[in-house]
């Protein structure tokens, strides 16, 4: 689903990740962990294709992204739900209008989806909030938009950056099950945090695999995670 | 970004959600509307002055082109001979259709829009006109001029020519200033949109970054800004090519002999042009927003 083949990545002259080999396999649940500043966001990035690894193969559904054009990307990327640490919304569209943007960008007619969406915005406990702006929502229910935005394509693949890095520990208890939900209903989940609670917490409920980035490699984290 | 036949196609298919993804911005909308509409004003009045130009060349050419004038200037006694000599001469040459000497009634005419309607004619010494009418091909004027010398010495060739060619030329030629300032008009009107449109994609690249993380294509995202820059240059091109139509109403006309000053109008065929102004803002704008939109988002990747 998501192979990375001895990548590296190079900024400004300097080397932020090295060797980095990973198979992130169908139906998986992967924790990354790593200190700030260590490249987790980085990672994420070239999992994603919004980054092009300088050295190595990143392939998305057993495709090369070196060899594609950016909107081959554009569509390879509908198939991965992305959750970013501050969420990225557009802050002129309400919230229903910003979770259906995936549907909107790819040409299909969010109102035909319109069932689902207030399933989705129910299933995030955003229903009273539907067409509110995002400056309006709080950190939590941010991080629930952009959790439905990013699984209203019905990716095979969601990847979250930091999601609870701005929200406290019941609301993070709360997208956390949201979360496992999904990964039991077969998505991939891929979740850069360095929350080691969050992580515990998951691993109560779900098997997981935690990775860490270290000295600008990729490890397995010890057994005490 | 692919920007053949079928993806230009697109961009300019109306898509309200589409739109809406890009924010409104105040300060680009207001430039580049007011551009178009600065430009198009500008361009009605060079292509009025342009069509205009182009009337009086032809005219000019068109009445003078195969008329000549004989002018006998004689001592009173005389006049009446030499005209008769000369117009026998015109009687034999080839390439004269007719030649008739003025009556003073004529010449009195000719002479009134400077002097006045009642001028004393009679009392003035005032030369005899000989008005020539030519085939076609014309006649030899320099051969005319040696006969003229031989038989009726106080005749004076003018085939108009020495003072109708610059005159045509400077015609013709501001016609040609006429386009080329559209020309310029054009350029500067495309290079006001793209700052314009540079500048509204800088201040979203924000914007740009979450539409690529949900996956929307380069032509997707330059589509959304290439319509709303191409619609405002239309709207602004718009009303600008109807206030340069309501002031060109307004300057005051006067004869046709005045020339181009108080010939500045459109007529029959010029409208078509006048009409084609505000598509074709809207197209120079299309093309440079997908300029600058390609580049942007070039830089941004």
């Amino acid at each position: 689903m998501i192979e990375l083949e001895n990548v590296a990545y190079s900024y400004g002259g300097g080397e932020l990740l090295t060797d980095m080999t990973l198979n992130v396999a169908p139906g998986s649940f992967h924790f990354l962990t790593g200190p700030s500043g260590s490249g987790k966001t980085t990672f994420l990035k070239l999992c994603y294709g919004a980054l092009q690894a300088t050295a190595g193969h990143v392939r998305l559904f057993e495709r090369d992204v070196r060899g594609l054009s950016r909107d081959d990307v554009a569509i390879l990327r509908r198939k991965i739900g992305v959750v970013h640490q501050d969420c990225q919304f557009l802050d002129h569209l309400p919230v229903t209008e910003n979770v259906a943007l995936p549907l909107t960008v790819s040409g299909q007619d969010p109102d035909g989806a319109d069932a689902n969406l207030k399933e989705l915005l129910a299933w995030v406990g955003l229903t009273g909030r539907a067409n509110a702006l995002p400056p309006e929502l709080s950190g939590g229910e941010r991080q629930r938009a952009a959790l439905a935005r990013a699984v209203i394509m019905s990716p095979d693949v969601i990847l979250a950056d930091e999601p609870t890095g701005n929200i406290d520990w019941e609301m993070s208890q709360r997208l956390l099950t949201l979360l496992v939900e999904l990964n039991r209903m077969g998505k991939t989940i891929l979740i850069a945090t360095h929350d080691l609670g969050l992580i515990r917490a998951a691993k109560a409920q779900v098997q997981t695999r935690v990775l860490r980035i270290s000295n600008r490699r990729l490890q397995m984290a010890g057994a005490d995670l | 970004m692919n920007f053949d036949l079928r993806t230009t196609a697109r961009m300019l298919q109306f898509d309200e959600r589409a739109d809406r993804v890009v924010p409104p911005t105040g300060f680009t909308a207001r430039l580049t509307l007011f551009s178009a509409f600065a430009m198009s004003f500008l361009a009605v009045f060079a292509l009025a002055l342009s069509l205009a130009a182009g009337r009086v060349a032809d005219r000019w050419g068109n009445e003078l082109a195969q008329s000549s004038t004989i002018r006998i200037s004689a001592p009173a006694g005389e006049v009446a001979t030499q005209t008769e000599a000369a117009l026998r001469v015109l009687r034999t040459t080839p390439g004269i259709v007719d030649a008739r000497a003025l009556t003073l009634d004529e010449q009195r005419a000719l002479l009134s829009p400077w002097f006045g309607a009642d001028l004393p004619i009679d009392d003035l010494p005032l030369p005899q006109l000989i008005d020539i009418i030519e085939t076609e091909d014309g006649y030899d004027a320099a051969g005319l001029r040696l006969r003229l010398a031989a038989e009726a010495p106080a005749a004076v060739l003018d085939d108009h020519a020495r003072w109708r060619r610059p005159l045509i030329d400077a015609a013709s030629r501001l016609r040609l200033l006429g386009w080329a300032s559209i020309l310029l008009i054009a350029t500067a009107a495309a290079a006001m949109v793209t700052l314009a449109a540079n500048a509204a994609l800088a201040a979203n690249a924000q914007v740009i970054a979450v539409l690529r993380l949900v996956g929307a294509k380069d032509t997707y995202i330059a589509s959304a800004f290439v319509r709303r820059f191409a619609l405002r240059a239309l709207t602004g091109a718009a009303f600008g090519t109807l206030t340069g139509i309501i002031a060109l109403v307004l300057v005051p006309s006067g004869s046709e002999t005045a020339g181009v000053l108080t010939d500045l109008s459109i007529q029959g065929i010029g409208w078509v042009w006048v009409v084609l102004i505000p598509p074709l803002s809207g197209l120079v704008a299309f093309v440079a927003t997908r300029y600058a939109a390609g580049r942007v988002l070039e830089d941004l990747a």
